[in-house]
Formats: C-alpha cells, structure tokens, sequence
C-alpha cells in the first residue's frame, strides 16, 4: 500500500497557502475587537482548531465503523491516524482556549466554558485509546477493540456535551459567556477561511502521517518475508 | 428469542453461582465501600456541606463498581473460559448480557449495605438518589462490562480498566450527583436513562467484535 | 469440510502459521504433528473459530454447534461441578437428551464417582478427561483434539483410544499430538510441522 503521492504535496501547498492567507487576513485585514482587544483573535485559531478536532475523530469512527463493517485492510490505520490527529488538535483545542480565557477573563481554565471542558473529557477518554492500542498486540484483535472503542467516543460527544450542560446547573459557577462575536460579514469571511486552514492543514498532516504509517507497515512485511 | 433469553439466564445463573461458591468479590466489595466512606468523613472538613457528602457517595460508588468490574471476567480469565463459551452457539451478546446482570446484582448487593451507611454516617437519602443509583447501575455495568472485556486483551489489565472507564462513567457521575443534590432530579434521573439506553445498545451491539477477531 | 489456502496467522512479530494449505473431506482424519511451539495449536485455534488467520484463506464448513475442541485448557469452571459443568454446556449446545448424555459420558470416562466434586478438586488427568466429555457432550460432526492424550493415564488414554477408534470414519477429526503412533492407524491424512 503506497500513497498517492500526488495528493501530499498539493494538500500541504493548499495548506501552506491557506494558512498563510487566514494569518494575514486575521492579523491585518479585521479590526481589533471593541472589548477585548488583540487577544480576541485567538477565536479564529480557537474555534478552527476545536471543529477540526470533531471532524478528526468523527472520520476515525466512520473509519472504525467501515473496519467493523467490511473488514478493508487499511481502514484500521487510517481510524488510528484520524484519531491521532484528532488528539493533537484537541491538546492545541485545549491550549488555545486556556490562552484565551486567561486573556478574556483572567483565569488560566473555566469549568462554566462548556466546550473547554468538553475537550477535557475527549481528551482522557482519547488519550486512553492510545493506551489501549499500544498494550494489545497488533492484530485483528487490537484492530476490532480500537474500532469498538473510536464508536464509543464518537457516541460519548454529544452525550458529554449533554452531561456538562447539566452539571453547571448545579455547580454553580461564576458564569463567564463564552460565544464567539456576533460575526460581521468580514469577520465571517475570515472564520471561513481560517477554518478552511486548519482542516487543510489537518487533512495534509493525516495524509502524512498516513503514508508514513503504511511505509512502516510495508517495510515490516517485506523484512518478514525475508526472515 | 426464547432461546437467547434462555441462554442469558443460564450463563447469568453460572456467573452468581460462581460468586456464591468462591464468595470473595461481594464480601470485598462491601468492605471498600464502607472503608471509603470512612475515609470519606475524614478527608471532608468539617464544614463540608451535606451535598459535597452526597457527592462523594457517587465516586465511592463509581470506585466500588471498579473494583467489582477488574474481577468481572476473573474465571473467564483465569481459566481461558472465554474460548469455552466462545465455542458456544450462544450469541456473543448473551455473554455481555448476563455478565452485566450479575454485576448488577452484585453490586445492588454491596449498595444494599453502603446506602444505609451513608445514612447513618452523613446524612439521610431521599428517593431520587435511590433511583439515581438503580439508574446508574445499569449503565455502570453496561459500559463497565464492555470495557472490562477490552481490558481482558491487554498486557496491563488492571492498569486499563479505569483508564478506559472513568472517561466514560463522567456522564453517570453528573446524572447521579445532579438527581441527589438539585431542585429537579427528575431530569437528571432522565439524563441517566437515556445514558443507559445508548451505552446499554452500543455496548450489547458491539460486544461481539471485542471478544473475537 | 475443511480447506486451507495459503494460512498464516502473526502475533505482532511472531509468526505462527505459514503458508499452511491442505483439505480435509468430511470424515477424514487429520493428523497434525510438530514439535511445541510449531504452530499446531495456532492451527486447531483458526479451525475453531477462536482466531483469525493474518493471511491467506481458510473455510470451515461446520457452524460452531457442530465442532467439538479440546485445547490445552481444559474448558472448565473450577468453582462448579463435573456435573454442573456438563450440564451448564448441554443446555448451552441444545443437547436434546442432555442428562442422559452427561451420564453417560461421565460413566464412560470414569468420572460418574466424581461428578459432585468440584473441578478445581480434580487431578490434571480428570480435568482431561472432563474436557473430552465436554467436546464429544454435543456430538459433534468435527473433532479439534490439540494433544488430547495430555496428562491421560494409561486407562484414560485406553478409552480415548475406543472412542477415537468407535468415531473415526463416521466424524471428521483434526488431531494434534507429538505422539503420532497411537492414533496414525486411524489417520487419512498427515500434517508435519518443523
């Protein structure tokens, strides 16, 4: 299984540029906000980087749920790096938005921001699925086990998001808003690019680490026959 | 149908049979929770208020069920009956099934002693957390079930089994705590059946794939 | 009933099975020799439906109702009786006639003394002993035996013997052993592994 080699390099191009693109048009095109000043932004990385995350984890469980299904040989691997990539936005997700509440509000975490919390939960209950592939043995068993486990995540999301919604009736916090600005045209052009960015730059990064997963996988197999 | 049914009842009787002769993980199991709520009384400062106790019966709960759960697939393990009762013609969800049933009633059992200590050492129980518990459980032993048999594949069993299942158990904590301590427990005691529902269903659907290859 | 194209099964780097191929008809009688470790009882596990091969293809045309496995382990609950054993895995395979059966076997094996004691109270030879009633309670069309004269006296071995003998040519049998003496009479085909 080798990748389609075409399809990296024009992704991290069309990454590259987008990047490029959202930073200028964040930086320099946009007005600062009223409020919060430059620290605002980060909403246009934060926000991004968060929906990325979901869209990583949701493609590794239609990736597990196609393993589970019709057994194709790649599509374990491919959940895996979905997964994967998902948890490093989802870290990013965590960071960005620890950076933005202690710029909004002065705290360095918030439990009343839903979505922040929300991560949190993803990211034990992801961190803990590499825990689980890297202490089975590779083979249809890790494979079936990691797939099962990718479906429950995706489940757990709106459930999670449900059970924190909940719980801050009764924790009773000091409340903080958390929405995003009411989004001007220009503003919304530029979330639109930036979001554009980041699910690129994901895309090329899955890719990457895609392609160097099936080489490693393929090496293996060749040293086998040789052994 | 019938025969599903009967197989769950068969395969649930031998898993409580079991217990019963080797008598070792209900006893132990009552004996955590009541030493946790003891802890319990000392970890909270004095002023603590009733609901941070109530609070902390869910998580005694929540690390009695672990416990409970790690021995859940002990005999099977032990002994390699997995392969035993995969053999079986029996349907693989019937195995899930009736392993959750028994951990169910097991742990009802080790409640039917925590519940009224908690009553005698913080503070008196009103029915929504009583409902809130019999809620939690099924989805406990649903989820916990599922997850115990992933553990069962890996080198670090033991070491797996909380990791992979108090991500999962955040949702139950919230329903149960809320059912105990706010105005409206109805909706939380809602939130924990619906919980129940969708884990009981992912986890009855998918047990298959994890136990074979 | 069996056939075999090709089979390779891999444990992370390990590699159990290698291009295995072979057919086995209805009836026939498989015998699987090779020293420990050679990959015998990695065969009889595929063949059971307890793993999956890693490569190439295999086709076993019986449903799990109708195969019969004796591992190294024995496949018992040691916490229950032999009876209860037997009984719990009647009901469980749908045995029409389950007491009766269970008796029987129990008598046949020598164990219808035991059968209120716990299995955990056995000797390794009636563990043994247990199992194979266990693997023939259903009476099953395929036979996987993985050693199955492991830990048998010489009188347990002897009515192994007469049932192997009573059975084959009307079952299909697959039978591991590294003692191919004692049953290559019966044999209708050979499997050596290095």
């Amino acid at each position: 299984m080798w990748s389609r080699n075409n399809a990296v390099p024009a992704l991290a191009a069309a990454a590259g540029l987008l990047v490029c693109a959202s930073i200028a048009l964040i930086f320099f095109w946009i007005p600062e906000d009223a409020d919060q000043g430059i620290s605002q932004k980060i909403f246009y990385f934060h926000v991004p980087i968060a929906l990325t995350a979901y869209a990583c984890f949701g493609w590794g469980a239609l990736k597990a749920f196609l393993h589970l299904w019709r057994r194709p040989p790649g599509a374990d691997l491919e959940s895996y790096v979905a997964i994967h990539q998902g948890v490093i936005f989802g870290a990013l997700t965590l960071i960005t938005g620890s950076i933005w509440a202690r710029a909004s509000w002065g705290v360095w975490w918030a439990w009343s921001s839903e979505q922040l919390v929300l991560f949190l939960v993803l990211f034990l209950f992801y961190s803990a699925y590499f825990m689980l592939r890297f202490s089975v043995e590779p083979g249809p068993a890790r494979a079936n086990l990691c797939a099962v486990y990718a479906l429950f995540g995706v489940v757990l999301i709106p459930i999670s998001f449900l059970a924190i919604r909940l719980a801050n009736d009764f924790i009773h916090p000091t409340v903080f808003t958390s929405q995003g600005p009411q989004m001007a045209g220009s503003m919304f052009f530029t979330f639109c690019v930036a979001w554009a960015a980041i699910l690129t730059l994901a895309a090329a990064l899955y890719h990457i680490e895609l392609a160097g997963k099936r080489l490693d996988v393929s090496l293996r197999e060749l040293r086998e026959r040789l052994a | 149908m019938s025969g599903y049914l009967r197989d769950v009842a068969l395969l649930t009787r031998k898993d409580v049979l079991l217990e019963l002769r080797a008598r070792d993980a209900v006893p132990a199991l009552l004996l955590f929770v009541v030493s946790a709520l003891v802890v319990f009384h000392f970890a909270l400062p004095a002023d603590a208020a009733e609901l941070a106790a109530k609070g902390m019966l869910w998580v005694a709960i929540l690390f009695t069920a672990l416990l409970g759960l790690g021995r859940a697939f002990q005999a099977e393990r032990q002994q390699s009956m997995l392969d035993g009762l995969l053999l079986a013609p029996c349907d693989r969800s019937a195995i899930w099934l009736a392993k959750t049933l028994a951990t169910i009633v097991f742990l009802g059992v080790a409640e039917l002693v925590a519940l009224p200590a908690f009553a005698l050492f913080f503070s008196a129980l009103d029915w929504e957390t009583v409902a809130g518990i019999a809620l939690a459980n099924l989805g406990i032993c649903a989820v916990g079930t599922l997850v115990a048999a992933m553990a069962l594949a890996s080198r670090a069993r033991e070491l797996l089994l909380p990791l992979l299942f108090l991500p999962l158990a955040i949702p139950i904590v919230v329903g149960g705590v809320g059912a105990s301590v706010a105005d409206d427990g109805g909706r939380y005691l809602g939130f924990l059946a619906l919980y129940d529902a969708v884990f009981a269903i992912i986890s009855w659907a998918s047990f298959e794939y994890v136990v074979t290859e | 009933m069996i056939s075999a194209r090709r089979l390779g099964k891999r444990f992370g780097r390990k590699r159990a099975l290698d291009r295995v191929s072979f057919d086995l008809a209805k009836d026939g009688f498989l015998l699987v020799t090779g020293a420990n470790g050679s990959g015998k009882t990695t065969l009889l596990r595929l063949c059971a439906g307890l793993a999956a091969a890693t490569s190439g293809e295999l086709e076993v045309r019986a449903r799990r109702e109708e195969i019969g496995y004796v591992g190294h382990e024995p496949l018992v609950y040691r916490e229950l009786t032999a009876l209860e054993n037997l009984t719990l895995f009647a009901r469980l395979y749908r045995v029409p006639t389950g007491e009766a059966r269970v008796g029987m076997l129990l008598e046949r094996f020598g164990l219808w003394e035991e059968r209120g004691s716990r299995a955990g109270d056995f000797s390794r030879g009636m563990l043994q002993r247990l199992a194979l009633c266990r693997a023939l309670l259903h009476d099953p069309e395929l036979l996987l035996l993985d050693e199955p004269y492991n830990a048998l006296d010489a009188r347990g071995a002897e009515v192994l013997d007469r049932e192997l003998k009573d059975l084959a040519g009307a079952r299909t049998f697959v039978v591991a052993t590294h003692d191919p003496d004692r049953v290559s009479a019966l044999a209708t085909a050979r499997l050596a592994f290095e």
